[in-house]
């Protein structure tokens, strides 16, 4: 066991968390520009666009919503798929809840709002280190903070460019490379490889469904298969 | 308030809410053991389930061919993220990969 880091204070946690979300920010970066250009030529108000990436703060959602405002979707519809999209937060909110439990509500509010993919995918692989630490909450708050404010500016950045990125250089691909980043090293074991294995088949043989719902029941089926690998 | 504004708060307090559901709630309801191990598989399954779509599939269709441009780069992304461990060597040599075929290709 890594006898430092039961020592580690609160500060040392935050700057660990934003060292550790740094390398993620290369690809949230352009994702958030594309973001603030497809709001832009959606015809939001650069105002309103600035804001949803404060006030609803979850990238793939909002993607969708200013695609859905080019179409003319009704709002209840929006909200909806929305909804549904973000459903996978509840399972980090699941995931995080034992190492925050102790914390008292203001503190439990602040990391539910900066619970998006990139800083539970980080702050999680710190939770699971063996460590005494009580102040790890500070990592989640450091990485959180950190994408907060990449998120901020990448759009702004994109609303201000506006259409002077081509969609040509196929700056959304780096989304799936974020996650490519985070998740082939969290794989370390059969049981890890056959659950990550099956929710990618899932995914796609469910590819069908709406509201993006194959994205849960991919979750369901892999989390399923590696628990079934665990106790064989 | 204007239509956009409705939906923004309504999709940020449900996302809020979602994201806070099971923090609040483990104070007044103890999870049996089973949910508790099955937690650790979070993570890959759920990002897995985001990745494979976004570079197997092309307009919602399956695209295993080698003039799908995502899937060879995501594909070197993987081996770079296998061998490495590094995300910043991950995210840039994937993306010097899809410049690269698409030149290419």
């Amino acid at each position: 066991m890594d006898r430092t880091a039961e020592k580690t204070s609160p500060l040392q946690e935050f700057l660990l968390g934003i060292k550790g979300e740094l390398p993620i920010l290369l690809g949230v970066t352009p994702f958030g520009m594309i973001y603030g250009v497809l709001a832009t030529s959606a015809g939001l108000a650069a105002w309103d666009a600035q804001m949803m990436s404060s006030v609803v703060f979850a990238g793939s959602s909002q993607f969708m919503l200013v695609q859905f405002v080019n179409l003319g979707t009704p709002a209840s519809m929006m909200i909806i798929t929305a909804f549904v999209i973000n459903l996978r937060h509840a399972l980090y909110s699941a995931s995080v809840a034992p190492y925050i439990q102790h914390l008292s509500l203001l503190w439990k509010f602040i990391l539910s709002y900066l619970l998006t993919d990139e800083a539970y995918a980080v702050a999680i692989m710190h939770f699971q280190e063996p460590s005494n630490s009580k102040n790890k909450h500070w990592f989640l708050l450091g990485a959180g903070a950190a994408l907060w404010s990449c998120w901020q500016l990448s759009t702004a950045a994109g609303i201000f460019l506006g259409a002077q990125v081509p969609p040509s250089w196929g700056l959304d691909f780096t989304l799936a490379l974020t996650f490519i980043a985070i998740a082939v090293p969290a794989i370390n074991d059969k049981a890890s490889f056959l659950s990550a294995l099956s929710a990618g088949l899932t995914a796609i043989l469910t590819r069908g469904l709406p509201f993006k719902l194959n994205l849960i029941a991919a979750a369901l089926v892999g989390i399923t298969v590696g628990l079934w690998s665990d106790q064989k | 308030m204007s239509k956009m504004w409705v939906i923004m708060l309504s999709v940020g307090v449900l996302t809020f809410l979602t994201r806070l559901s099971f923090i609040y709630l483990l104070d007044k309801w103890q999870p049996p053991d089973v949910i508790t191990r099955s937690l650790r598989f979070v993570p890959v399954a759920v990002l897995t389930a985001i990745i494979i779509p976004e570079i197997a599939l092309q307009n919602g269709e399956l695209a295993l061919s080698l003039d799908n441009i995502r899937l060879l780069a995501g594909g070197i992304a993987i081996l770079v993220a296998w061998r490495t461990k590094s995300a910043l060597w991950t995210i840039g040599v994937g993306m010097v990969s899809f410049w690269a075929l698409s030149w290419l290709l």
